[in-house]
């Protein structure tokens, strides 16, 4: 019983861990970039909701939509401001880039804010589902989680596979100029890319905070690196494998940190992705990667 | 390209011209000021996580500096106090270490919390700067001979925790939650861990969670209530033990929960519950609800200036101020005395004196030379939202 409850735990863990991974990969798989600010865009959509509820007392639906449409705007922005202009630089310059953008919105949260910790209210009223006499508890967040990162995989696989925009990131991702030759507009393509990342980091940090009610200035940086590590662990570039490397993390480091020891769990999670990449260097879904000549 | 680096070089260069201006500036100004006052620095997080410590240990500080200027001074020279904020961060308190010495700073009351304590104990151990922290708990701390304690040592928390359950017979059946990654969680663990084979206390589960996992507890939580324990040993800061205690709630695991100084100040997070806090026990050597003079003034003069009711911090500020003034006074220092000159001072006079203060129990604070001090700790018990003696 205790193993389950366990394995309940690290999907739960595993399903926010997915939807951070989303946002990533689909940056990754079309821009080419890892936006490492990605953590800190859930850090500040969950300051949205947090602010909008307690604050202004509004309902919790109206704050969520709130912080996603901050958070997409916010995704914009960062991308016209820091990246848009390097795009014909290195790799690395943006990589740089993208840790300064993460410290620039960890370091205004917290003049805004301060650094103080503050106590988050779950926006999830289900009540928890008590199975086996009380024994297992599954709480109304894990539920919720688990079923909004299904909804949003599928979702994200039918657009990209179906509507016109779809294809044009899809094709943005297979090659950029002769993309641009055929008549897409890269630009756009890749801030649309950025918008609904963004929007994703939104609706993953309110489930994050309302799992792990405590919220700081640093709150989206570690599940930032560890759902980077998810969509690497997956294959990174492919949606599915997102999810799957998101759910494979959280029980790793669930099970790792019951079975194994509570001291070493980040060290398992980080060991288990080296040696599946040794194995199977493109993570569990991804594509072999043909050098062109 | 070239154009941003020669710029970027001409800031750096100019930065660096500035740096080495106000060093030159602040000796002047130290040699200028020293005369007419006592000047006091004191450093701990009034912002961030450990806020509620720093705080308290300023505001009780500042009790202390008016009662002792108002009463005439030290030897009849008045307190300068200036407080600085270090959110908890070992390079923020080290920032704020030089700006008091820019300031003037003699003496040093601080820093509150362990981590930036240690940091921080290296440059006044360089400077030979008196320094005397409330509540930095670790032997690290101490290891140079400008530093006092007034709290207790880590390892003394571990022993009398360890100790005072035994002795009660609280539980026999024991889990540990600490944090691995923290000096002071980590050093009170090691000796609980100890002394708790002494008192024939068996530790069933000892788990721990890192800086970088703070959030979840779910699974040691799970552990602990899967072997059986009686009773969850907390040596972690108030944050992080507000969700443990929610956590568990949600579990439906009610264990007693016991816990050492870095509970104390867990009525007062923000937005918690604090009927979840019920019949959690600490170990602690002030509580307020104590009915001698001293502390009943304390308590009082504490609620009309800040509101609230003072935690073992607040005590502890309190008494390092009053500590400070006993060495002067006992060491015949005077303020035009240079900082080294001081400090060698004030640390023979420190194993001399005996302080009652707030936090001393019976038998009042005295000291080693190696800066431990020795005191009498207090259970409390939260009963109805306050700490109860026990």
């Amino acid at each position: 019983m205790s193993f389950i409850s366990y394995l309940v735990n690290g999907i739960s863990l595993g399903s926010i861990y997915a939807i951070i991974a989303l946002g990533y990969t689909m940056v990754y798989g079309i821009a080419k970039m890892l936006n490492f600010a990605h953590g800190d865009v859930i850090m500040i959509g969950c300051y949205i909701v947090f602010t909008m509820m307690s604050g202004l007392e509004m309902n919790s639906l109206t704050s969520i939509l709130l912080a996603i449409a901050g958070c997409t705007i916010l995704g914009v922005v960062i991308e016209k401001i820091a990246y848009k202009p390097l795009r014909k630089a290195s790799p690395l310059a943006v990589l740089i880039t993208a840790i300064g953008v993460s410290y620039l919105l960890q370091n205004l949260a917290l003049i805004i804010y301060g650094a103080d910790t503050k106590s988050f209210s779950s926006v999830v009223e289900m009540e928890p589902i008590k199975l086996a006499d009380g024994q297992l508890t599954i709480s109304g967040v894990t539920i919720v989680a688990v079923v909004i990162c299904i909804v949003i995989m599928i979702a994200l696989m039918t657009f990209i596979k179906k509507s016109k925009s779809g294809q044009a990131m899809l094709a943005v991702s297979e090659d950029k100029d002769a993309a641009q030759l055929m008549g897409v507009n890269v630009n756009k393509t890749i801030s649309m890319t950025f918008a609904i990342g963004s929007g994703l980091a939104a609706i993953a940090g309110v489930l994050l905070c309302s799992a792990y009610p405590t919220l700081t200035p640093y709150t989206g940086s570690m599940p930032g690196i560890k759902a980077f590590t998810a969509a690497v662990f997956g294959g990174i570039g492919s949606i599915p494998g997102a999810f799957i490397g998101g759910i494979l993390l959280g029980i790793i480091e669930i099970l790792g940190r019951a079975y194994i020891s509570s001291q070493l769990s980040d060290a398992i999670v980080f060991t288990v992705l080296i040696i599946v990449l040794l194995v199977k260097p493109t993570g569990i879904l991804g594509k072999p990667i043909h050098e062109k000549v | 390209m070239k154009k941003a680096i020669s710029i970027l070089l001409v800031i750096a260069m100019a930065a660096m011209g500035m740096v080495g201006c106000s060093n030159s500036d602040s000796s002047s100004k130290d040699e200028g000021s020293a005369a007419e006052a006592f000047y006091i620095g004191g450093i701990g997080p009034t912002t961030g996580e450990a806020a509620i410590y720093g705080t308290a240990a300023m505001n009780g500080a500042q009790i202390a500096v008016d009662e002792i200027n108002e009463a005439g001074g030290i030897n009849g020279t008045p307190i300068e106090f200036n407080f600085q904020d270090d959110q908890h961060n070992t390079t923020i308190a080290v920032n704020a270490y030089n700006t008091l010495k820019d300031w003037g700073m003699q003496i040093l009351m601080g820093t509150v919390t362990t981590a930036p304590c240690i940091e921080v104990a290296g440059y006044t151990a360089q400077d030979n700067m008196f320094e005397v922290t409330p509540s930095a708990s670790s032997t690290d701390v101490i290891v140079n001979d400008n530093v006092f304690q007034i709290c207790f040592t880590d390892p003394n928390q571990g022993i009398a925790s360890a100790q005072y359950i035994g002795e009660n017979k609280i539980a026999t059946k024991v889990a540990v939650i600490y944090d691995s990654s923290d000096v002071y969680s980590s050093g009170i663990e090691e000796k609980f861990e100890e002394e708790a084979a002494n008192q024939n206390l068996e530790i069933v589960a000892k788990e721990a969670f890192t800086a970088d996992s703070k959030t979840d507890f779910s699974t040691q939580l799970k552990k602990a209530q899967d072997a059986g324990a009686e009773l969850v040993f907390l040596p972690i800061y108030y944050q992080e033990a507000s969700t443990i205690l929610k956590q568990a709630d949600n579990m439906g695991y009610d264990p007693i929960f016991f816990g050492c100084d870095g509970l104390d100040g867990i009525l007062n997070v923000a937005e918690f519950d604090t009927s979840l806090a019920e019949g959690v026990m600490l170990l602690t050597p002030f509580a307020a609800d104590a009915e001698d003079e001293a502390t009943q003034a304390f308590v009082s003069k504490y609620k009309d200036e800040y509101g609230g009711t003072p935690n073992q911090f607040a005590a502890d500020g309190y008494d390092a101020i009053y500590t400070i003034k006993a060495a002067i006074e006992q060491a015949g220092a005077t303020p035009d005395m240079s900082v080294s000159d001081m400090s060698d001072a004030l640390k023979a006079a420190m194993t001399e004196i005996t302080v009652q203060g707030l936090t001393g129990g019976e038998d009042g604070l005295t000291w080693e030379a190696t800066g431990e001090v020795s005191k009498s700790p207090k259970a409390v018990i939260i009963q109805d939202g306050v700490y109860v003696g026990m």
